[in-house]
């Protein structure tokens, strides 16, 4: 399974997510650059996280019109999986390819540290390694990772099941302790917590694992969403 | 030539922890009489009337890349410059 991570002038958990894909899963894996315009060979596409732009705005709202997102666009459309971690959810929702937006967390505060997630939806591509219900830990590193969305929208995510992580002890405030959503389609998931910070046990937490391998079975099994 | 003011700040709904950081900021500098601080952002465009109406275009600037509508709302004023 081939991955793309693209890199905006300020991502800096590219380097962590190829080493993860690369290194831990033994996928192959490139960098692509923010002005690339194909994403033709690629199975999955990761957006990293870090401060694309430098935060310049609002998070993930410049590097949203950068070219690369025009194909990231067409590729989720095209029913395949693309995966957006801290600040490639915030560039995912700026998109429009997730529901939502990113606000500053409550306590106005960036947040570092480990967090309790639920895996509230394992019956997706992305958390089907997972059992129901789980309760894993990752990293957050986040300064704009509460989660808002109205509460229309927030029915229509309930009631499709596009919940896939929940924080058990809300850090941040986000709306219904959402830690991560997938679109309607089931191909695009953001989450705010970093799965590749959080896969060989000397980091601390292999739980990370789990997303990274739902993803490579279903691939293997030629589920797109 | 036309300038357009433009002021973004968050919907009534969202949470404005920075704001509300310069309001406790102002309480204890001795302003206690301060209600409320709104935190938004302030924009000052100039350009030339193309074929388009200048407010079309604005709003369109605005919908695309100033403001998130999600979380934020927005309004300008637009003033015609004189040719420098």
């Amino acid at each position: 399974m081939k991955f793309a991570v693209p890199v905006f002038p300020g991502s800096n958990c590219d380097h962590d997510m190829v080493n993860a894909l690369r290194d831990v899963l033994k996928m192959d894996a490139d960098f692509i650059t923010a002005d690339a315009t194909s994403l033709e060979g690629y199975d999955a596409v990761i957006l990293p996280g870090g401060f694309s732009y430098g935060d310049y705005l609002r998070s993930g709202a410049i590097a949203r019109f950068s070219p690369v997102m025009k194909a990231v666009a067409a590729f989720a459309e095209a029913g395949k999986p693309v995966m957006g971690i801290c600040n490639g959810f915030q560039v995912l929702t700026e998109a429009g390819l997730l529901p939502g937006a990113l606000q500053a967390n409550r306590s106005s505060k960036f947040i570092c540290k480990t967090s309790e997630l639920i895996v509230a939806n394992n019956q997706t591509q992305f958390s089907n390694a997972y059992a129901a219900d789980e309760r894993i830990h990752l990293p957050i590193a986040h300064g704009e990772g509460n989660y808002y969305c109205d509460p229309a929208t927030l029915a229509e995510l309930k009631a499709n099941h596009q919940i896939v992580f929940t924080y058990a002890d809300n850090p941040n405030g986000s709306i219904a302790n959402i830690a991560g959503v997938m679109n309607r389609a089931g191909n695009v998931l953001g989450m705010m917590p970093h799965p590749e910070r959080a896969v060989e046990a000397i980091l601390g937490s292999t739980d990370g694992l789990g997303i990274f391998q739902s993803l490579i079975g279903a691939h293997k099994e030629g589920v797109h969403a | 030539m036309y300038l357009v003011k433009i002021y973004v700040t968050y919907k009534q709904s969202i949470l404005d922890p920075k704001g509300e950081a310069v309001n406790d900021a102002l309480h204890r500098l001795g302003y206690t009489n301060v209600e409320n601080v709104e935190l938004g952002k302030y924009f000052e465009i100039k350009l030339h009337a193309d074929d388009r109406p200048v407010a079309a275009e604005v709003d369109e600037m605005c919908d695309r890349l100033l403001a998130n509508v999600n979380m934020e709302t927005y309004r300008y004023e637009i003033t015609e410059m004189e040719a420098l």
